[in-house]
């Protein structure tokens, strides 16, 4: 006890710290490949409208005349200040394409992981629990197969089996709703409670649903595979069978002894699925037409604004890192066996 | 070289032999697609018309196409079958791209050790806390330019992901047998480095290289898809591919039409299940944890009166031997 607690701030700050060499790699690695590598960003997003003294001048607004080197140093001072630069295309800060399409992301991922947390949990302990059996095996299938199953499809199949409703199957809210709402804290869903306009906060929950769902699907495959094979092992335990030779009943044993052990590592797990659901979310938000980051990373693929890619993948990669390392601090607060 | 080949399936047993068996099926029947989709498909990938006659837009299956027939006027049948060509061809080119330059790195770096090895494994861990598709979109908008979209800018964007792991893995399996036994002793017997790393370390470290394989192929399906759905894959008029015609798709869905949709998806779903299937099974086969062995039924030895044991002087050996036989049974 008194050694591992001992260290925890210790562990703690390792993590913490680590983080800032592993973004300075992401960093250093995605300015290399979208700044060194393709040699001219602006004849690429504006090329062809402009004639060539033009160009020069848009290479000079953008500082892409001086030495590499320079503008590496700089890109690193102007992450550090989360400044992402300019796109080309259409000279728009990414810091704000962040500040208005990341909350769209955001309720969108913690949407899913809701949804996965609900789904996976509950089947993944029964189908441990019937190890076996008709039931076990079939939630198993079903768990290959939502992970199996690109997600693009899966979102579709359920528009094609939800649209005939009338429920809603696109973007983040009807048009009414967004006209409505005023932007305070740009995720939709909030700036409609603090206005305290309910109708509007139904239909953005509505318009969550099919898009949370799907992508909440993928992950639940993770979940039901994690948390069966984790309560299988946690029923072989010592302090389990201790539990059953007590005498205490088995719907006792498993509620108040398996259970809760088999679903520390769902923790760590989900720290594992940071990347996942973000490449699940860029594809989610394309099915569902979702004004999110990844839907505006798509937009600025197509238009081969170099800036713009080069901005929003490192604050995905950003994102991806931070959030990873928090979860594991987490995990080690929760648990104590992971500080070793 | 063909018992080399079947000899793992033969130690496999039960449930992992099943497993085994129907991944290979169903991976079987999309290289066949893949190496006869000219004879197989009723119609070229890209064919609009059959004598002259242009093909109905949309149109629901029927006897002439049996899956239907997409917004492009394409048959959706020909479509699919010409797909697992494309995606054979760039999951078979990225697996072995990132075979032949991610084994050597990571034989290399736990070979080796010291700065090296520690710069490389921070370099992939930075690279594998990527989001794998992230680094996929901007190889490929990056390839785009110089190679075009081609099938080979996709396997190249996607070896790009699958590089890390083996390195990984082949570092890993480096490090601890960089000690054994059999290493010393070739080092005893005056072998280079060169010859040690070549001869003895890669033919231990490369067993787990089938299994890792097979699993990135199924993922590489997956995010050759996902590719293909953000626009970034296979330029439409190079090749069919299932990612690509499930965006083309995209429209359709609300209005009911799921033959575009279906087909397509399916076809994803079944390889990816197939290959999925096919690295369990070898991994069951090849990782001696997993493996289940039937047991051999122990043989206990008649057991003796013990006039008879008496009469031996060598009565000690007799209760050893037995203890023994006892002991392997237990286990």
């Amino acid at each position: 006890m008194s050694a591992g607690s001992g260290s925890l701030p210790r562990y703690i700050l390792q993590r913490l710290l680590l983080i800032i060499p592993m973004m300075w790699v992401l960093i250093t690695v995605v300015f290399i490949l979208l700044r060194v590598a393709p040699g001219d960003p602006v004849s690429a997003a504006v090329g062809g409208k402009l004639d060539e003294e033009a160009l020069d001048q848009r290479r000079a607004a953008l500082g892409l005349d001086r030495p590499l080197y320079v503008q590496y140093l700089e890109y690193l001072g102007n992450v550090v200040r989360l400044n992402f630069g300019e796109t080309i295309s259409d000279n728009r800060p990414i810091i704000n394409i962040i500040r208005d399409n990341g909350g769209a992301t955001l309720t969108l991922t913690l949407g899913a992981f809701l949804f996965a947390l609900l789904i996976g949990i509950p089947l993944g302990l029964y189908a441990g629990r019937r190890r076996d059996t008709a039931s076990d095996v079939s939630i198993r299938i079903f768990g290959v197969i939502t992970y199996a199953a690109p997600i693009f499809w899966t979102g579709l199949l359920l528009v094609i089996l939800v649209a005939p409703t009338g429920w809603p199957t696109f973007d983040i809210a009807s048009p009414i709703t967004k006209f409505e709402v005023e932007p305070v804290t740009r995720i939709i869903l909030v700036d409609a409670m603090i206005a305290g306009n309910w109708d509007a906060v139904i239909d953005i929950l509505q318009h969550h649903v099919l898009p949370c769902f799907t992508l909440g699907l993928l992950l639940a495959g993770v979940f039901i595979r994690l948390v069966r094979v984790n309560i299988l092992q946690t029923l072989k335990d010592d302090y389990v069978e201790a539990a059953r030779a007590r005498g205490i009943a088995e719907r006792h044993v498993i509620r108040r002894h398996a259970f809760r052990n088999a679903l520390v590592p769902v923790i760590t797990v989900i720290g594992l699925q940071v990347a996942l659901t973000m490449s699940g979310a860029i594809l989610t938000e394309k099915t569902f037409n979702w004004p999110g980051l990844g839907t505006q990373l798509v937009d600025y693929l197509t238009a081969r604004d170099y800036a713009a890619v080069q901005g929003i993948v490192t604050f995905i990669a950003i994102v991806v890192v931070i959030t990873s390392v928090l979860v594991d601090v987490l995990n080690a607060v929760i648990d104590p066996r992971v500080r070793y | 070289m063909l018992t080399g080949l079947i000899s793992p399936f033969r130690r496999t047993s039960g449930m992992a032999r099943w497993i085994l068996v129907s991944g290979l099926f169903i991976t079987g029947v999309f290289i066949a697609f893949a190496l006869f989709a000219p004879w197989i498909a009723p119609y070229d990938f890209n064919q609009q018309t059959v004598d002259g006659v242009k093909f109905d837009k949309m149109a629901p299956p029927d006897g002439d196409h049996w899956f239907g027939t997409n917004d492009q006027f394409y048959d959706v049948l020909s479509r699919v079958i010409w797909g697992a060509r494309t995606a054979v061809e760039v999951v078979a080119l990225s697996v072995m791209f990132s075979v032949v330059i991610g084994v050597p790195l990571g034989l290399l770096s736990g070979f080796v050790g010291g700065w090296v090895d520690r710069v490389l494994v921070f370099l992939m861990d930075s690279l594998y806390a990527m989001p794998s598709l992230l680094l996929a979109i901007v190889f490929s908008f990056l390839l785009r330019g110089p190679l075009g979209g081609g099938i080979i800018a996709a396997a190249l964007s996607l070896t790009a992901i699958y590089i890390p792991q083996y390195y990984r893995v082949v570092r890993n399996t480096t490090v601890s047998a960089r000690e054994a036994t059999y290493v010393e002793a070739a080092r005893a017997i005056g072998a280079k480095n060169g010859t040690i790393m070549g001869r003895y370390l890669f033919g231990n470290v490369i067993q787990s290289v089938p299994v890792i394989g097979t699993l990135n192929a199924a993922d590489a399906i997956g995010t050759l898809a996902a590719l293909g759905f953000l626009g970034l894959g296979i330029q439409p008029n190079e090749a069919s591919e299932w990612g690509y015609d499930l965006s083309r798709a995209l429209d359709d869905a609300a209005a009911g039409i799921w033959w575009t949709t279906v087909f397509p998806g399916m076809a994803i779903v079944l390889l990816v299940t197939g290959l999925t299937l096919v690295g369990e099974g070898l991994n069951e086969t090849v990782n001696p944890a997993l493996r289940k062995r039937r047991l051999r039924p122990v043989q206990l030895p008649p057991h003796e009166p013990s006039t008879y044991l008496a009469e031996k002087d060598d009565t000690r050996f007799a209760v050893g031997d037995r203890e023994t036989v006892e002991k392997r049974d237990e286990r």
